[in-house]
């Protein structure tokens, strides 16, 4: 799928029935024209019923204006907002950091290093409810084990994690962390790996080792990369439900809630499906640019997820 | 100059050269003990941060009920006691658990098997027969791939209630189906341009019909690709909870997640059967991740980076 197809193929001249159909046939011959509709018929229709029908519904249930008012009217609505952008800030940009940083530390090579990335990337096999619901109860201010931990090692009292605003938002990124940086590792590592070593070679005669080698040459054949898992991960924070969902359920007093979790709340405690919609349709205004940007630059740079 | 100061003068040379080569290996081994103690203590950090909420898992399955609410970092009595009461379903909890892994893995086998099928029929057609404006396809995969599925889930929850399809494990299919098969073209797209369009250009020219040429020559071809992404739609689909749990609210059809959260919400949660249940449902995701770990991660980065 290259610019170059998509600009080769012209403007569609349906002009009578049968010219029409010779234009979408192509080169393929009868019966295979008749095989490769019946072939792309199964994803058209997901698509149709389960993509666009719910995204033009949704449209249609939160395009009332005064549920906007509402929505904006709401207090839980504006923490809600902020603890998105915090989130989304902080949760991309330190998992994508240290996704790169330790990129490079299972580049080196030796069996103590391979045995280390299998036991790191533990996380990204255990499902997310078990693992989330773990980490509820280990923040768990009066019987949890980070708590018990810190009181038996350390004579520390810890504090009641989940029941404070700005803990609890820490917490839910830590948790996100934890379950989400294996990921990001090992796409940065495939990256890191498909870099040829001669450049490397070449960087070293030209004096070029440690830092300035990572400077020089592995962040700037990384930085595409890089900069579509930013994108790609955003998109993905934002629609993260489970983390907060589990982790601090929302408290304290709805304090923590992200725009996903507001929406279903919204929707199935309060019995708004409508409010629901309208508080995740807010996210569109930053949403769609960042698809856009996306699509396009997943096409050109050819990077694949 | 005499040959003996040539010689003193060069026994200067070389003692103040192998100082400085001295110096120099000693602070390269300086510098490696530092670096080996850097590694060290990061692998510890790593190790404690990877391990503790899974330590915490393990050791709250194992201990009774009344040890939970302790301040206890080890368990005091272990016992497997819980793994047998979820495994005997002898909790009014977990009365129907059985039923409930079935359709855990029923909605997962099912989801494995239709991805496959429908993203690889997709990519025969694009990448393959080269279907005229077949990219409208895979733009179409692309733009769901970046729709969060949590923002489309209120809509769709109300379309299949519907479509009377609630409590029905189909709508759940249907859900994880539409969001694992984007991802199914990807990969099948990329891996498909490593095989040579001309096998099926000859075998087309045999007389052999689409059909057959997807079933003989591509999918035999692209099994590696297949397995990466049977094992992603696989992960996805133990994964998943929303849509699961605003779909599926009958205790009989539910599946092991959303049980496991409706413990959460009774007033005396049993940590240790939720621990246990947990354990035993995380077990098959993590068994199969670290079957086929390399086909999946190889197959995430196909295409990789462009320098």
């Amino acid at each position: 799928m290259t610019v170059a197809t998509v600009l080769d193929v012209g403007p569609p001249a349906p002009r009578r029935g049968r010219s029409f159909w010779r234009y979408w046939r192509g080169n393929l011959k009868g019966s295979e024209f008749t095989w490769a509709l019946a072939f792309s018929v199964p994803y058209i229709a997901v698509f149709l019923a389960f993509v666009v029908y719910p995204v033009f519904y949704g449209l249609w249930m939160g395009s009332a204006p005064a549920l906007y008012a509402e929505v904006f009217s709401d207090v839980i609505y504006r923490d809600t907002v902020i603890n998105t952008l915090i989130f989304v800030a902080l949760g991309v940009n330190l998992k994508l950091f240290l996704a790169l940083l330790l990129s490079g530390v299972f580049m080196r090579p030796g069996r103590v290093t391979k045995v280390m990335l299998m036991l790191f990337v533990l996380p990204w096999a255990v499902p997310q409810l078990p693992a989330f619901i773990s980490l509820h109860w280990m923040l768990n201010g009066e019987w949890g084990l980070l708590n018990n931990a810190l009181w038996i090692l350390g004579g520390i009292e810890g504090p009641s994690w989940l029941n404070e605003r700005w803990t609890a938002l820490g917490c839910a990124i830590a948790s996100h962390l934890w379950k989400w940086t294996p990921f990001w590792t090992v796409i940065l590592l495939a990256g890191r790996m498909s870099i040829p070593q001669d450049i490397y070679d070449a960087a070293k005669v030209d004096g070029a080792t440690g830092l300035n080698s990572f400077l020089f040459v592995t962040f700037p054949l990384l930085s595409n990369l890089y900069l579509v898992l930013t994108l790609l991960a955003t998109i993905f924070l934002l629609g993260d439900f489970n983390t907060v969902f589990f982790v601090t359920g929302g408290g304290p007093n709805n304090e923590t809630h992200l725009l996903a979790t507001l929406g279903i709340r919204n929707a199935f405690d309060l019995a708004r499906p409508d409010l629901g919609v309208a508080a995740v349709m807010t996210a569109l205004p930053v949403l769609i640019p960042l698809v856009i940007i996306l699509m396009r630059r997943m096409k050109t740079a050819e990077v694949q997820l | 100059m005499s040959l003996r100061s040539f010689a003193a003068a060069d026994s200067v040379a070389v003692a103040a050269a192998s100082a400085s080569a001295g110096r120099l290996r000693r602070a390269a081994r300086r510098w490696r003990y530092a670096s080996n103690t850097g590694r060290i203590l990061l692998y510890a950090v790593l190790l404690v941060w990877t391990f503790t909420p899974i330590y915490n898992i393990v050791m709250i399955a194992l201990e009774h009920e009344g040890d939970v609410y302790g301040s206890n970092i080890v368990p005091v009595q272990p016992s497997l006691d819980s793994f047998w009461v979820v495994f005997s379903q002898g909790y009014w909890y977990l009365e129907h658990f059985w039923e409930q892994f079935g359709n855990s893995a029923f909605i997962a086998g099912m989801v494995t098997f239709l991805v496959l099928l429908i993203g690889s029929l997709t990519s025969f057609t694009v990448g393959r027969m080269r279907l005229r404006n077949g990219w409208l396809l895979t733009n179409a995969a692309l733009l769901t791939y970046v729709i969060p599925a949590s923002f489309l889930a209120i809509p769709f929850y109300l379309i299949m209630n519907h479509y009377g399809l609630a409590n029905n494990p189909w709508s759940v299919i249907a859900a994880l189906v539409t969001f694992a098969t984007p991802y199914a073209i990807f990969i099948f797209q990329e891996y498909g341009r490593s095989i040579p369009i001309e096998l099926d250009e000859s075998a087309r020219i045999d007389g052999a019909s689409p059909l057959h040429i997807y079933l003989r020559i591509y999918l035999p071809l692209m099994a590696p690709a297949l397995v990466a992404v049977g094992t992603y739609a696989l992960l996805l689909a133990w994964n998943e909870y929303l849509y699961q749990f605003l779909l599926l609210s009958d205790k009989r059809s539910m599946t092991v997640p959303v049980a496991l959260a409706q413990f959460l919400n009774s007033d005396v949660a049993p940590w240790n059967y939720m621990m246990a249940t947990a354990i035993i449902y995380a077990l098959p995701p993590i068994a199969t991740y670290y079957a086929f770990r390399h086909r999946m991660s190889s197959g995430l980065t196909m295409g990789g980076v462009k320098g």
